[in-house]
């Protein structure tokens, strides 16, 4: 295994990271209307994000910047090609951080709803979004020879991304709804462990379709199949490796939803994480050796001519060899600070925005 | 569509706009966090509550205004991708690097501790809770380093080597890039500009109480250290802004004529406060100059050479084929003055301000001294605006350079980024961002009206004690 596939296997990792964690900061905004019955409840279930939603959240900056630093041209083509829906998953970013900061600065009811609106759209928005263009990374995007993205917005919008968006968004409400199960107490945690169940079928049809589908494509039957005729692609890892993780992310969501069923909350949780995380790394694996793609022929990246060069692999292999325990440490620590449940019992009452 | 947008341009106001803007928060950010810090060490050790208030009232603005710094740095580091792929495609390589290290060591420690400072109040040991705000503050400054390391590349491109079969830059040390000498240079004057902004803002608070004979108590102190800090910060602001001037002459000496509008080379300089004359700065009516000043800043000479623009283009159209290679004269020689001479007026003003409150101070009338207490309240945007115009200094100078010699700002753009994508992105970004900047602008005055919570000797003793296993409720 060379450097540039090392370096590969972390940008991965800090995908991984990145939508486990803030995958259910996401969960918990989709489910403030669904959950909260009023605004002592939404404050519960903002608070058991409180002190972690910026930490996950910066899992993407870094992502971002490991990505510009390690595969230059992946990170150039991806993000000018999809601008539109970065665009707009900045800006519900945007919406969200801001709205979780500011929400409770004024106890008047009209301000508060306001923000739990931008809450709820900034997390459904970047799940769907950040769903459609892993998707489309994966099934590859129409491109020049310079590597340029050339297709329109709507050549995103393909079923198989929109299968993508759906599918993450719905592991991403999953996934939330167990975390307030297992971070608060009383009619809130009952509630959430419902939307579990309830939004369990749908969850693992979508799921289990855009696996499907997935592997699908690699097996050349499909009519858009990842190895058409005159692709550039680069031969992948295998279909079995494919279907293995798929497959083992399959058996974490099922395991998930039955351990919410029998009240094991922290189990069930450790459950959902690794369905992410099998979900993220099945993408990665079906993409490999290739990072970006192209459906015309030309142009594609792959691993080996996207990379940096070996010396700022090398130094950068280093650094994130020292930062990377110390920073999965002091946010573990973080974690385990912050372990109490939460009940509507720690909301100072005169506090809330319906005394005003 | 396409001719009614020029991607470039559109793409050029957006980057200017949009890390303009971050900036506007950046400095509260790193000035204010370290100010916390001070406030709670001081608290610590002393057990004065006087402290503790200030901590927390301060404590809260720098959090209003860290989560707009926080929103809009995203969006910087997503942009470079966005709009300026060939750029990204060109230095990556080398650029990529520090953009990283500023992720992997600053950002998240920052975002993980704030984390635990605001909500750990009663849950962590006093001395564990204090370590969560410095290590916030450093953080702060690591990033400051992180990003202004991979703007100095583009100031001065250090620790590379091209590689022509790719066409692009390659790092061969990182240590290079990481010791370039604008950096060093900059860094210390950015967080001294910073420290100056918090100052200021401490001032405009206690002021804005004072002026309304509330919170005394707290607030004179709270004066006293801002008029102090905004001084010293100053110095040392001028301090390395000389080392600055320094680097920035041996790296893009075109700069350097361009903030004089100097056209000849010139032996001992001299250097106008201001000038009347034809808007390209090419003739002059009127200016009033101070001898050899401009030698001194470039050289450290009185009657050191200072090259003017008409050589360096020409040194330049030789060494980079034809072109216009003079950056705009007005904005680099009106920005460059702006910037110093903001500085100065809001440090002469924190000079008068302490001379005010000398012991034996003659007592002013009512009128006078409710006039001194609204010039030392609305003087505290004058550091930000300095650090801002700084900036457009920097970046503008630059021009027509993305990378200083190495690759043109027209080159850098996306190509397959229509214009009217980044006219409709731009126009999202101007109106969330005006709309945020009056919410914000908002929160933090009520805030600073509401001054310093009151805290009792019983609350501050729990806060240490018991109640270790309660989260501060905070959103
Ligand atoms: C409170 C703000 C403030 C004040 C009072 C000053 N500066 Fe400054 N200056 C900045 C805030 C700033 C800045 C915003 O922080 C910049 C922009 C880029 C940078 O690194 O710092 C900057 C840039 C900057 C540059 C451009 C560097 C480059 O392009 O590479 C020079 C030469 C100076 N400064 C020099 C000075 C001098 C001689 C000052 C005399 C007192 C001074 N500055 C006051
Ligand atoms: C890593 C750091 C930075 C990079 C890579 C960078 C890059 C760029 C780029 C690509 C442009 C567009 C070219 C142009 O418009 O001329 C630009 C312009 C600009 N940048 Fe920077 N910049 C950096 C840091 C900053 C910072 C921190 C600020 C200030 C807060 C800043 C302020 C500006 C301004 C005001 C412009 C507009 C100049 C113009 O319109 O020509 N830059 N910079
Ligand atoms: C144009 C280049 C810039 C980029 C790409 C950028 C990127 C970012 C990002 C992504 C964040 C959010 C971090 C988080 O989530 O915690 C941020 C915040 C911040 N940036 Fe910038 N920034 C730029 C310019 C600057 C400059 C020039 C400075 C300082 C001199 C600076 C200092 C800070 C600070 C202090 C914060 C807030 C604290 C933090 O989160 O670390 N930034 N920036």
């Amino acid at each position: 295994m060379d450097i540039a596939q090392i370096w590969f296997i972390l940008v991965a990792f800090f995908f991984v990271g990145y939508f486990v964690l803030d995958g259910f900061d996401f969960g918990v905004g989709m489910a403030l209307p669904l959950i909260g019955k009023d605004d002592t409840d939404r404050r519960v279930m903002i608070n058991t994000i409180g002190p972690v939603w910026d930490l996950n959240e910066t899992w993407v900056i870094v992502a971002g910047a490991v990505l510009f630093a390690a595969f230059p041209e992946w990170y150039a083509s991806l993000f000018s090609g999809f601008y539109l829906p970065l665009l707009l998953i900045l800006l519900a970013l945007i919406a969200r951080g801001v709205s979780f900061e500011y929400r409770h600065q004024r106890k008047h009811r009209q301000w508060a709803q306001n923000f739990d609106r931008m809450i709820i759209i900034g997390s459904v928005l970047p799940a769907f979004l950040w769903g459609v263009a892993f998707a489309n990374v994966v099934r590859g995007v129409p491109m020049d020879e310079n590597h340029n993205v050339v297709g329109s917005l709507f050549d995103l919008l393909n079923p198989y991304a929109l299968l993508g968006g759906v599918t993450l968004t719905l592991l991403c409400l999953v996934h939330g709804a167990i975390f307030i199960a297992l971070k608060t107490d009383g009619q809130i945690r009952i509630r959430a462990r419902r939307l579990v169940l309830q939004a369990a079928v749908p969850t693992v049809i979508a799921a289990a379709w855009f696996l499907l589908w997935t592997i699908w494509l690699h097996t050349g039957y499909a009519p858009d199949a990842l190895q058409a005729a005159g692709s550039d692609r680069a031969p992948g890892v295998g279909l079995v490796w494919v279907i293995l993780t798929a497959a083992a992310a399959a058996v974490c969501l099922l395991a998930a939803v039955a351990l919410t069923w029998r009240g094991k909350e922290g189990t069930a949780f450790t459950a959902m994480a690794a369905t992410i995380g099998l979900a993220v790394v099945t993408l990665f694996l079906s993409l490999f050796p290739n990072v970006l793609p192209s459906t015309t022929g030309v142009g594609g990246l792959t691993i080996a001519n996207a990379s940096s060069s070996d010396y700022t692999l090398g130094v950068m292999l280093w650094v994130a060899i020292i930062m990377t325990p110390l920073v999965i440490g002091y946010q573990g620590w973080t974690y385990w600070v912050f372990r109490r449940r939460l009940t509507r019992d720690h909301i100072p009452a005169a506090e809330t925005a319906e005394a005003a | 569509m396409e001719e009614l947008f020029d991607p470039l341009s559109m793409a050029r106001w957006q980057f200017g706009l949009t890390t303009l803007y971050h900036f506007i928060f950046v400095p509260l950010t790193i000035g204010m966090a370290l100010m916390a810090a001070i406030f709670q060490t001081a608290w610590y050790r002393t057990a004065n509550i006087t402290y503790l208030r200030l901590t927390r009232l301060f404590g809260k603005i720098f959090l209003i205004n860290f989560a707009m710094g926080v929103v809009t740095g995203i969006v910087q580091e997503f942009q470079f991708g966005m709009n300026w792929s060939e750029y990204s495609r060109f230095v990556g390589d080398v650029f990529g690097a520090p953009l990283a290290i500023e992720g992997l060591a600053a950002f998240f420690l920052e975002a993980t501790f704030i984390g635990l400072w605001i909500f750990g109040w009663n849950k962590l040991p006093a001395l564990a809770h204090l370590a969560c705000i410095w290590l916030v503050s450093i953080a702060s400054m690591l990033s400051a380093y992180f990003i202004l390391a991979a703007n100095a590349f583009m100031q001065n491109p250090v620790g590379y080597t091209m590689n022509e079969e790719r066409g692009r830059a390659e790092l061969t040390s990182l240590w290079e890039v990481l010791v370039n000498p604008v950096v060093l240079a900059a860094f210390p004057h950015t967080i001294f500009a910073a420290i100056m902004f918090a100052a200021t803002v401490m001032i405009a608070v206690a002021a804005w109480h004072m002026r309304r004979g509330q919170h005394t108590e707290v607030m004179r102190p709270a004066l006293k250290t801002g008029l102090w800090t905004n001084i010293l910060a100053f110095i040392g602001v001028a301090a390395t802004g000389d080392r600055l001037s320094l680097a920035m002459v041996d790296a893009q000496p075109m700069k350097m004529a361009a903030a004089e509008g100097l056209y000849e080379t010139t032996e001992a300089a001299s250097f106008s406060l201001f000038t009347l004359g034809t808007p390209d700065g090419a003739s002059e009516l009127f200016s009033i100059r101070i001898p050899y000043l401009l030698s001194l800043l470039s050289t450290h000479t009185f009657d050191g050479e200072v090259e003017g623009i008409n050589d360096l283009q020409e040194q330049y159209v030789a060494q980079f084929g034809a072109g216009d290679y003079t950056p705009l004269i007005w904005v680099t020689y009106w920005s460059f003055r702006w910037m110093i001479g903001l500085g100065i007026v809001s440090a002469f003003i924190s000079a008068l301000g302490l001379w005010r409150l000398r012991k034996n101070a003659k007592p002013m009338s009512p009128a006078r001294t409710d006039r001194w207490w609204r010039i030392l309240i609305w003087s505290a945007p004058l550091p930000l605006l300095a650090s801002l115009i700084g900036w457009v200094f920097t970046e503008m100078g630059r021009q027509p350079w993305i990378v200083f010699g190495l690759m043109k700002t027209e080159a850098a753009v996306s190509p397959n980024v229509a214009g009217w994508q980044v006219a409709l992105s731009l126009a999202a970004f101007t109106v969330i961002y005006g709309i945020l900047a009056v919410v914000e602008f908002k929160l933090i005055l009520k805030t600073a009206q509401e001054g310093p919570p009151e805290i009792t000797d019983d609350d501050a003793e729990e806060g240490e004690g018991s109640g270790r296993d309660q989260l501060a409720i905070v959103y």
